[in-house]
């Protein structure tokens, strides 16, 4: 690889773009250099499981086109190559959930999201991998396989936007889109040192996204640093006559919360998050940063945040509840995956589902199906949904005191690969400070504000009130500008070497 | 044998007429090639959600306005769970928790009087689409043309005893649907599908007994056929000691007999919970005032104001407001010609004559308020007689004919030249000098002979009238001068 096309790909996606508007570099040439890099690298760390070359070439021609016409000055980001979670919808393009129920799939429309992107001039080079519909913690439970983490192949890079997170990470792409129902995009992003929004439910059209749970999910951009977030995720936002939980009255220019800014800004820690569970490397991290904020004029006051105890288990219970629905049209009758062993109707479902279907979504889908059935319905999914109301006042109460919430995204840095699926229960109970944000759909980010003794990131979340977007995006951005951003050392998988 | 009583209540499924289907903006219209009115969203392609069609609340909102329902101001959605390939995403839309109305009633009347059948909710839901068997390739396809179709579905309480208090019921109902132009309740193309939930019990008893659900009736007919048989089969079940099992059967109308479906134990559980895809619907009360002024007269008042505005008697005011078709075609002739005797008569008569001998329903008339108007007016203006006029109006009721047109092109215009009606009348006269000798001799009878010959010698085409006139002056003339 020549130290230029290493330079080239190591640029932030803004960067990249002012180039290409200045001609100082075509789309052409930046696709191909991504390309390169992702035919070096890819099979070191499977970040894709569908790479779109011939697309994205011929892509990179048609924009560079409109770019010549004097096209597309408004967008920031045209002609940056960019990667999308494969439970997007993408016509033309196979979009699997990383499920072999699905493994042929091709829509025959686009996402909402990827209209966006398409009219604001990014080029999809590819569908990045993740845990089989978006239902895990590392990027493990893919029919395709796993993702490994750039920072250390050892390690998971958490999910289930696995792939997005470790292609940003290992600059197989500038920027990325996740999707994010339970932390999927900050706990990823936060195991892969890479900058990570989940926005405001209603924020960003979930047309195209193949719901995992409906009033959860939200998909964000993912970025090696906060201002190519939110680029993206300016692109990406707005109002959806196509989806009816989408909001029309908001405004969604994020650019102009860039500053490095956060005089008497109100910084609530709920004490909850640094109780047991809390890895003392990453609660010291942690505690750092709210120093920095201090030291820049922040208050930062701990405080308690009322019924996040029970976050995890209504999370799950609502989670699954929802999945359980929204899987069932998976059935072998339509598309994808159809068992070749079947006699009668009853058997192609059985079938095709028992086999088309992972352990950890039929899981899933078993516990929603339970929830939701009768004599147990009361039990556990109204009870989870009042639970869920109480999660809400007492952010709502929080944020009568406080602009911003700060934490850690999650306990620990990157496990090992394998070491959570043995241990389940583990893994759900990780998801502790980012599942009460979807739950009360809330907008939140995570960004990398240290590296452990093990050389893992660590990342640090904040959380916005509804439609807050601009006070995270602030105090991210002003933390970032003291803590910068931390590169792994890449390697190539054809020599094992680093690069 | 003991005396028996049988319990009915129904659930009656209907597709709304909207353009458009509930989630998305497929046409609605019935029939076209298979899997031609569909799109990602309808056929629940991954990814895709559901917009609600307003036109579908309004719909059901007027339903349950006119069914005097308390309407639920902040309804939901809710998702009814289980799989069968005519349901591409595997759960159904539908109400189950906060439906759109409840608590409603609709006054019926059979041979013993009048009733009030009391209407438990009604909710919105989407229809599924249809399985196809290919007996020749013998394999089983799915059209998705209806699925998505908005359907809202009327529970009654069951109150109804009989037969004949269901078929009044579902007349009441179709009636008022169709007024309301929610629905044009089309039983043959399944637009309207009724459910019946039957049980007997002892005359007296205060329990209601087991109840079955029978489904598959395509006719009035054929849904009192069903419940008798139903109706006998339980009696019979429990005058042999057995008991009624708690099952959906299914009729066949061809064998006159119903057949078990599934019975409670295999009952599936629909893991109902509200839809995440689409918000609450708020139905302010200004939409609600909206939507409530806008609601068309309906049968009751139009038949009492046909008496009182147009002076129309009961009875023929009740036949031409029993089919809004009816109602619709009287009211747009009326404001045509002015002439609502005159439509009205048209109607019962030549019209409802015309439909016996063809064998048709009212519904299939396809001739226009503007065809019959004018048709009156000829008349009115003596331009036809009433004998040339019944011909006619087989002709626009047959063959859509301008009546205008074919009068002139068939020459059947009145002779309104007097001269020429005179010196004819004249002609038979002399002809018949007789005539005027019985007529003096106070024989009005040799005044119609004249008459008639004259009619016979003009072809039909003078009035008759005032043929009557000439002969009779013609006649006090030579009276006079003798």
């Amino acid at each position: 690889m020549s130290q230029n096309l290493k330079d080239l790909t190591s640029l932030s996606a803004l960067t990249l773009g002012k180039m290409i508007k200045e001609k100082e570099i075509s789309v052409k040439e930046a696709v191909s250099a991504q390309l390169d890099v992702i035919r070096q690298r890819d099979s070191a760390y499977h970040s894709y499981i569908t790479i779109l070359e011939e697309e994205a070439i011929a892509r990179a021609a048609a924009v560079q086109k409109q770019l010549d016409a004097g096209e597309l000055m408004d967008s920031p980001l045209a002609g940056v190559p960019m990667a999308v979670k494969d439970n997007i919808c993408t016509r033309d393009i196979k979009t699997t959930c990383a499920s072999k129920i699905l493994y042929n799939f091709i829509p025959t429309y686009d996402a909402t999201v990827i209209e966006r992107l398409k009219k604001s001039g990014a080029v999809i080079i590819g569908k990045t991998n993740m845990d089989e519909f978006a239902m895990g913690s590392t990027t493990e439970t893919s029919y395709f396989g796993d993702t490994k983490n750039p920072w250390n192949t050892a390690h998971v890079p958490g999910g289930s936007s696995g792939g997005s997170a470790a292609a940003v990470s290992a600059e197989e792409a500038f920027y990325a889109l996740g999707s994010d129902t339970g932390g999927s995009i900050r706990q990823p992003a936060s195991y892969c040192g890479v900058t990570g929004i989940k926005p405001t439910y209603g924020t960003v059209s979930r047309y195209g996204l193949i719901a995992y749970a409906s009033s959860l999910d939200q998909i964000g951009p993912l970025g090696r640093n906060v201002s190519d977030c939110v680029a993206a995720l300016e692109v990406i936002s707005g109002h959806d006559a196509k989806d009816s939980t989408s909001v029309n009255t908001q405004s969604y220019s994020y650019l102009q919360a860039l500053t490095e800014d956060v005089k008497g800004m109100r910084i609530g820690i709920p004490k909850g998050y640094f109780e047991a569970g809390l890895d003392a490397e990453v609660k010291e991290s942690i505690l750092n940063a709210a120093q920095v904020l201090k030291s820049k004029g922040a208050t930062v006051e701990e405080f308690d945040l009322d019924a996040v105890d029970f976050a995890v288990s209504s999370y799950y219970v609502i989670a699954c509840a929802e999945a359980s629905s929204n899987l069932s049209r998976f059935d072998g009758v339509k598309y994808g995956y159809r068992t070749p062993h079947f006699d009668g109707l009853q058997d192609v479902y059985k079938n095709s589902r028992s086999e088309g279907f992972g352990n950890e979504v039929k899981h899933r889908m078993m516990i929603g199906a339970f929830v939701l059935s009768s004599g147990y319905y009361d039990a556990f999914y109204n009870k989870a949904l009042k639970v869920r109301a109480l999660i809400n006042q007492g952010f709502q109460k929080a944020f009568e005191k406080y602009d911003i919430i700060l934490g850690p995204t999650a306990p620990q840095t990157a496990p090992g690969l394998g070491e959570s699926l043995s241990d389940p229960l583990k893994m759900y109970l990780s998801d502790i400070y980012t599942v009460s944000v979807n739950l009360s759909g809330l907008p939140a980010i995570s960004l990398p504000c240290g590296v452990d003794k093990k050389g893992l990131p660590i990342g640090i979340q904040f959380i916005g009130k509804h439609f807050g977007e601009k006070d995270i995006i602030r105090a991210a951005y002003s933390l970032e500008q003291s803590i910068g951003y931390a590169r792994p050392s890449l390697q190539s998988s054809a020599t094992g070497k680093e690069v | 044998m003991k005396a028996y009583e049988t319990v009915i209540g129904l659930e009656v499924h209907v597709e709304l007429a909207t353009k458009s289907k509930i989630f998305c903006s497929c046409t609605t219209q019935f029939g076209g090639d298979p899997n031609t009115h569909c799109c990602p969203v309808c056929t629940g392609m991954p990814g895709t959600l559901p917009v609600m069609n307003r036109q579908v609340v309004e719909y059901a909102i007027a339903a349950g306005l006119a069914l005097d329902c308390t309407i639920t101001q902040k309804c939901k959605f809710d998702r009814k769970n289980y799989f069968y390939p005519d349901l591409p995403k595997a759960y159904q839309v539908s109400q189950l928790y906060l439906p759109i109305c409840r608590n409603g009633k609709v006054e019926i009347e059979t041979s013993s009087g009048k009733k009030s059948i009391g209407i438990h909710e009604i909710h919105m839901e989407e229809d599924a689409g249809k399985l196809i068997h290919d007996p020749w390739e013998d394999c089983t396809l799915v059209d998705y043309n209806r699925c998505g179709v908005p359907l809202i579905e009327i529970v009654s309480e069951p109150d109804m005893r009989s037969a004949e208090e269901v078929v009044a019921y579902l007349e009441k109902l179709k009636l008022i649907l169709q007024y309301l132009g929610v629905s044009d309740c089309k039983m043959q193309e399944g637009s309207l599908r009724a459910d019946i939930n039957l049980s007997v019990r002892e005359v007296g008893a205060k329990e209601f007994g087991t109840r079955t659900e029978m489904k598959n009736m395509n006719s009035f007919k054929a849904i009192a056929r069903a419940i008798e048989g139903e109706r006998k089969r339980q009696i019979e079940l429990i005058e042999f000691g057995k008991k009624v099992i708690q099952e959906t059967r299914r009729w066949d109308d061809n064998k006159d007999t119903s057949f078990a479906m599934r019975s409670k134990e295999d009952a599936q559980d629909y893991r109902y919970f509200p839809e995440p895809d689409l918000p609450p619907i708020e139905i302010s009360d200004a939409w609600l005032h909206e939507v409530k002024s806008r609601q068309p007269e309906l049968r009751d008042e139009k038949m009492l104001r046909y008496e009182k505005e147009f002076d129309i008697p009961a009875y023929d005011a009740g036949i031409i407001t029993g089919v809004k078709k009816l109602a619709d075609l009287f009211e747009e002739t009326v404001a045509f010609c002015h002439k609502p005797k005159e439509v009205s008569n048209w109607i019962m008569v030549e019209t409802m004559r015309l439909l016996k001998d063809q064998e048709m329903e009212a519904e299939a008339i396809t001739f226009t308020p503007s065809q019959l108007s004018k048709l009156i007016l000829m008349v009115d203006n003596g331009k036809i007689n009433r004998t040339v006029a019944k011909e006619v109006f087989e002709k626009i009721f047959m063959e859509h004919v301008d009546p205008e047109d074919y009068v002139e092109k068939h020459n059947l215009g009145m002779v309104s030249d007097d001269g020429l009606l005179r010196t004819t009348i004249e002609k038979i006269i002399e002809a018949n000098p007789q005539s005027v000798a019985d007529y003096k001799s106070g024989k009005t009878k040799a005044m119609g002979f004249i008459v008639g010959q004259t009619m016979k010698e003009m072809k039909g085409k003078a009035d008759p009238g005032r043929i009557n006139e000439i002969v009779k002056e013609i006649f006090d003339l030579n009276t006079l001068e003798r």
